[in-house]
Parts: structure tokens; sequence; C-alpha cells
């Protein structure tokens, strides 16, 4: 059996007690603390890290993680549209989530690789920053076209001010300055608590998800099968970008896994507003009902041999 | 005590909705709104409030009865169709007339 991260259990936990209607919920104040403290987390270590050896952005790297971004949402795109027969709205929206990222898939890689004292590149915060918003613009392309009725600008400054940008861009920043020996004051609440931080957010995650079974159930086979083929899909030419741009076979995993998560908070916030004919409801359960825990449960595990394959 | 009537317009809506129906309510030329978390359910089903993304808001505003006709009207045109809102009409007494 695949060793399973401990902060899973918490994500079951959630999804159980949920599923059971237990008296379970967490006050949304907490949520937004607890998701506050991942991303500057994330962000400060990736910012020590690069702090500690001057590596930089590569130029290819920037430009090549950008494509994929861009990229994503096509394949999502044409096989909701031909295969699951959605409408053209319903489709791109499916587009723009699957093509962007999810942060807790990506607090979840690192507290994996972790575990496993499996190395990756310190600039991978990064990444998640360049793969967030590419896909939300490519999906509300696919549903509207470069249309006058897109408050373009309105929406350029909602998704560069989202709260997982500015916190990941800023605990970077933060982390950077200070260095390794400037953190350690605050290395108790942001580095030591991290699993139980993480732990807490997937108890909240699996609630949320057991939310939407209900919702999975209306769709039925199409968004299981979508939710589950499109990671495994974009896993694999996250792995392929990664060996093309010659990365450790951690890096390789981080981005293997990021391509294959779906964002779960930028995504849906934007396209509700930008594309309002779409169903919020069909790609909000998909990403967090189907591929979320498919990705943190058995795609992580996948994606690392993949990227050991490939890479190693 | 003198009174002095007013209209009072709610609308329930989605929260992401929020930031948009602020801008809009400002440009109609609304001076004054109260928002609040909301949770319920309705036609489009249950709806909870401990999620950003899932979340809904009430929004109270006190006006003259003209001002609540033109913003009902525009709302519907513009957010009935795609978005989960409901809104209703109640007179109501205000003290002082200055700030409505």
């Amino acid at each position: 059996m695949l060793q399973l991260d401990p902060v899973i259990w918490f994500f079951v936990l959630g999804v159980v007690a949920g599923a059971a209607r237990a008296d379970l919920r967490l006050p949304a104040a907490i949520y937004e603390f607890v998701s506050t403290v991942l991303l500057l987390a994330i962000g400060l270590k990736g910012g020590v890290e690069l702090a500690r050896d001057t590596g930089g952005l590569p130029l290819a790297e920037l430009g090549g993680i950008l494509l994929l971004g861009f990229l994503l949402p096509l394949p999502a795109f044409a096989v909701a549209r031909h295969l699951g027969r959605l409408d053209r709205a319903d489709a791109a929206s499916l587009g723009a989530h699957y093509g962007s990222v999810s942060v807790g898939t990506f607090a979840v890689v690192v507290s994996y690789l972790g575990m496993r004292g499996t190395g990756f590149e310190a600039r991978a915060p990064v990444w998640v920053v360049l793969l967030e918003v590419p896909a939300i613009l490519s999906g509300i392309v696919l549903a509207k076209g470069f249309s006058a009725n897109v408050a373009w600008r309105h929406l350029m400054r909602e998704l560069f001010l989202g709260r997982s940008i500015v916190l990941l861009l800023g605990g970077l920043a933060i982390g950077w300055l200070a260095g390794p020996e400037g953190t350690v004051s605050i290395k108790p609440l942001f580095f030591d608590l991290f699993k139980g931080i993480l732990a807490l957010f997937l108890l909240e995650m699996g609630l949320i998800a057991a939310a939407q079974l209900p919702t999975l159930r209306r769709h039925g086979l199409f968004i299981v099968a979508f939710g589950v083929a499109m990671p495994l899909l974009f896993a694999v030419a996250g792995a392929a970008l990664g060996r093309l741009l010659g990365l450790s076979p951690g890096g390789t995993t981080v981005l293997a896994t990021l391509a294959a998560s779906a964002s779960y908070i930028a995504a849906p916030a934007a396209i509700r507003t930008a594309v309002p004919e779409a169903n919020p409801a069909l790609s909000l359960t998909a990403s967090l009902a189907v591929t979320f825990p498919f990705n943190i449960i058995v795609g992580i595990p996948l994606y690392e041999r993949l990227a050991t394959a490939l890479v190693g | 005590m003198e009174q002095f009537p007013r209209r009072l317009l709610t609308i329930v809506t989605e929260a992401v909705l929020e930031r948009e129906l602020v801008a809009e309510l400002e440009a109609l030329g609304v001076r004054g709104y109260t928002i609040t978390d909301a949770r319920g359910r309705g036609s489009r089903g249950r709806r909870s409030s401990d999620w950003a993304q899932e979340g809904n808001i009430r929004v109270e505003i006190v006006c003259e009865p003209s001002l609540a006709e033109r913003v009902a009207a525009r709302l519907r045109e513009r957010y009935y169709d795609h978005y989960a809102m409901i809104l209703f009409l109640q007179d109501v007494s205000v003290l002082r007339p200055e700030k409505f």
C-alpha cells in the first residue's frame, strides 16, 4: 500500500463527517485564517530557500509554465464539449477550472515530498502564481471570444489581486528579504505548525467536498470520469514540461501535480462574474468532490512515480 | 414624533456578487446600505454561508421610493437570468429623512 500522509486522514474525516451530516463545521473566519497561514507559509518557505541559493527563474521556465497555463483549458474544453456534450459556457468553465491550479493540492504535494525527504526547486511557489491566472483567461475567451462584454480591466484587477497571489508573492518576498536567520522568530507558527494547519484546512475541505455530493449524484458519471481523466492527462503534460525544463524529480512531481490540480477558489469566483451563464455547481463539484480528493489520495504518489520514471 | 415614509429594498443574492453589486448601487445613487451574510434555501438549493464560494448575502437599502424602483429594475435586468437573486420592497418609516 502507498504510504499515506497523515494529513490526508483529516480530509477523509471531513468527507465522512460531512456525508453523515455530523454536527461539524469550522467557522468561515477559521477557514480564512487557516488558508491565509498556509499561503504565507508556502511563500515564506520558498522565499527563504531562494535567499539561500540564488538560482533565479530561468526565462524558458517562466515562458513554458505560462504557456502550459494558457493551453491546458483547450483539451479540457474539447473533451467537455464533444464527449460530455456540454454547452459552450459550461465546457469553457471546466476548462478554466482544470487549467488553473489548487493551492491546497500544492500544499499536500509539498507535505508529501517533505515526508519522503525528496527535495524540489525552491521557486516552486512561483509556478503556482504563474499557473493560476492564464487558464482562467483562456476559459473566458473560450466562452466569450475577445468580447467587449467582459469587463477585462476589472477582471484583471480581481485576478491579480486575488488572495492567493498576494499572499504567496508577499510570503516569498518576506522570506527572501528576511532570509533563513531573519525568519527564525516566525518559524514556530509558519513552519513548525505547517502540518497541523494543513490538517485543519483539509478537514474543512473534506466537509466542503461532502457538501458537493448531492450535485455530484445529479451530474453523474461524466463528471466523475472527467474529474479523474483530466488530472491524469494533465499530469503527463506537466511532467513532460518538467523534463523539458530540466527540473529535478521532486520539481517535476510538483509541476505534474500542479498541472493535474483544478482550481476551486480563483476560477469559480472569476468565471461566476465573467461567464454567468455557466453552471457554477458543475465545475466546482468536479474540481472539489472528484479531482481534489483523487489528486491528494491517489494522484500525487502516481505523479511522483511518473516524474521519477521520466527524470530520475 | 414625526415619521417619514421610505422604501426598504432587500436583496438576497450570491456573495460572489458583492463587490460588483456595491459598485452598481453606488453608481445608481444609493447612499447607504447594510450587508449581512446569509444562508437559507431557495429555488437554487440550499446555500450555506460558511464558505465564500457558496455563501449568500442580504443587502438592505432604505431610500426614496423612486430610487428603490430604479435599483430593483436595474438588478432584475442585469442579474435575474444567471444569478441566484431575490429582492423585495417594503414600506418603512424613518425619523431622519435627510439620511435616506
